[in-house]
């Protein structure tokens, strides 16, 4: 799942200030299930900016998903009435919208922090970079490249303490937990295969599937 | 003696470190490691040390060059990716560098630019790769070079993780290293010297030259400091009190050091002397340990 966290509501203030229609749009999935963009947020939202603003005028509407373009479609009855669009999707939502929209300002309400998952209420931890080359399998299922902050691929480096990263108390050494689940897992040699050295992925990714392209069908 | 032929002379090593400081002045710097040229076989220069911003390592190594000193150019995979680490070698090559010190490098969060972004393209293991291939004349990509450089690679390796896992994980690395060509281990600062001997006892097969880490305590407060916040580096209580109660701090921390020093000769293959400005301290701590 994607996390995110709500913008602070001054910048949003901001981001609107020269927009008196404003559409404001929920996504219904992962900004749903971190409660950052859900309809639930999209309702407080709403209230606060009117509350600082009593002119404007606010609708709200929760897509399924808004990087999805059949989802997106659905706007196109609603967009014409407002100056702008105000998203409460993540980064990929806010873009998709955006450019279906190209002549409409498609406005971030939230800022995208990293694909993770909920660890306890109120705390989501990063787990998955998408770096392209999965090596979970010989890692315990925890992965280094993104659950050790120096994304080191052959080992802990010297700066744990108490378990804990040297780049803060909050967060576990990665490579020490990927040393008990090998062990637990008796999974240990794992540790003293070959160094690796990463193949780091070209931005922007692209993701080419032939099989599925039209053109080569029979 | 060059730092390589004390190595295999099969003496014991000495070697120190000086910091480079936050500018362009390197008169202290300079003056530091002149006091301690004809006492050791190496110095290290640190590369942007705790990830704070600095005169940098290679410029340093190559002025020590200069004054006759056989330097110890340590290279961290902080700032770098793989071809400013592959390129900043071979310049330290043809400025007179012969050893390189393979680091991981702290995050950039524990220094003074915290949101640096952090490069670690390459780690302490795959750099001393790279450092072989570069003397057998290829660059990382399989490029011949035009010209190849023949340093000596080493390594760091900290004897104190506090726990079983990150000593494992301590000794697992460490042997990758050595397989990756790694000569030479200097430590993480040591003050308790049965931990140490713990240590050289599960790694005495290894076949490598371990040099022993010494940071000269200047105040208790620093004892404190690093407990709390140096990862690896414990300083017993009792040492803390000896030094708490003497008159005399500085020689009490002398006194300390000459302990250990004392006790790693029978461990390991040689002491690296981190004296934070108290430089002037190393000959006659060697003095008296006759060194």
């Amino acid at each position: 799942m994607i996390i995110a966290e709500q913008k602070p509501l001054a910048e949003i203030h901001d981001m609107v200030a020269p927009y008196r229609k404003v559409l404001l749009v929920g996504c219904g999935t992962c900004m749903t299930f971190c409660s950052a963009g859900g309809p639930e947020q999209v309702n407080k939202l709403a209230g606060a900016l009117l509350s600082e603003n009593k002119d404007k005028v606010i609708d709200k509407t929760t897509t399924p998903r808004q990087c999805a373009m059949k989802f997106v479609e659905r706007l196109e009855k609603k967009v014409g009435n407002y100056e702008c669009i105000l998203s409460m999707a993540c980064g990929n939502g806010v873009q998709a919208v955006a450019s279906r929209f190209p002549d409409k300002p498609v406005l971030p309400a939230l800022n995208t922090q990293f694909i993770g998952v909920e660890k306890e209420p109120g705390v989501w931890t990063e787990n998955c970079l998408a770096c392209g080359d999965c090596i979970l399998w010989r890692t315990g299922g925890i992965c280094p490249v993104t659950r050790c902050a120096k994304s080191l691929l052959n080992g802990a480096c010297g700066g744990a303490s108490e378990g804990k990263c040297e780049v803060s108390k909050d967060r576990p050494c990665a490579w020490q937990e990927i040393y008990h689940a090998l062990k637990r897992l008796n999974m240990l040699h794992y540790l003293k295969e070959k160094p690796q050295v990463k193949d780091w992925p070209i931005h922007p990714g692209r993701v080419v599937r032939e099989d599925l392209r039209e053109e080569v069908l029979p | 003696m060059s730092f390589r032929e004390a190595l295999e002379s099969g003496k014991f090593l000495v070697t120190a470190e000086v910091g480079p400081g936050k500018g362009t002045d390197i008169e202290h710097l300079l003056k530091d490691a002149d006091i301690i040229k004809d006492r050791v076989d190496a110095i290290n220069v640190t590369d942007l040390q705790s990830s704070v911003m600095r005169l940098g390592s290679m410029a340093v190594c190559h002025l020590l060059t200069d004054m006759g000193i056989d330097p110890i150019f340590q290279v961290t995979c902080r700032d770098r990716n793989r071809l400013a680490l592959q390129s900043d070698l071979l310049s330290g090559w043809v400025l007179g560098i012969r050893n390189v010190l393979a680091l991981t490098g702290d995050h950039p969060t524990l220094g003074d630019h915290p949101r640096a972004k952090p490069v670690f393209d390459l780690d302490s293991v795959t750099l001393l790769e790279v450092l072989g291939k570069l003397n057998s004349g290829l660059d990382m990509a399989g490029n011949e070079l035009k010209g190849a450089p023949d340093f000596l690679p080493g390594a760091v390796v900290n004897p104190g993780a506090d726990n079983e896992a990150a000593l494992d994980l301590q000794i697992m690395k460490m042997e990758k290293k050595i397989e990756a060509g790694a000569k030479f281990f200097q430590t993480q600062g040591v003050y308790d010297l049965d931990t140490f001997e713990k240590f050289m006892k599960r790694v005495e097969g290894f076949n490598t030259k371990v040099l022993g880490g010494i940071i000269l305590l200047k105040s208790v407060g620093m004892a404190r400091y690093m407990n709390k916040n140096v990862a690896g580096v414990f300083v017993p209580e009792p040492l803390i009190q000896d030094l708490k109660e003497a008159e005399d701090k500085a020689q009490a921390s002398m006194n300390i050091a000459v302990r250990l020093i004392k006790g790693m000769k029978d461990l390991c293959q040689g002491v690296h002397v981190m004296a934070l400005g108290w430089e002037s301290k190393i000959p006659p701590i060697l003095d008296e340990v006759g060194l």
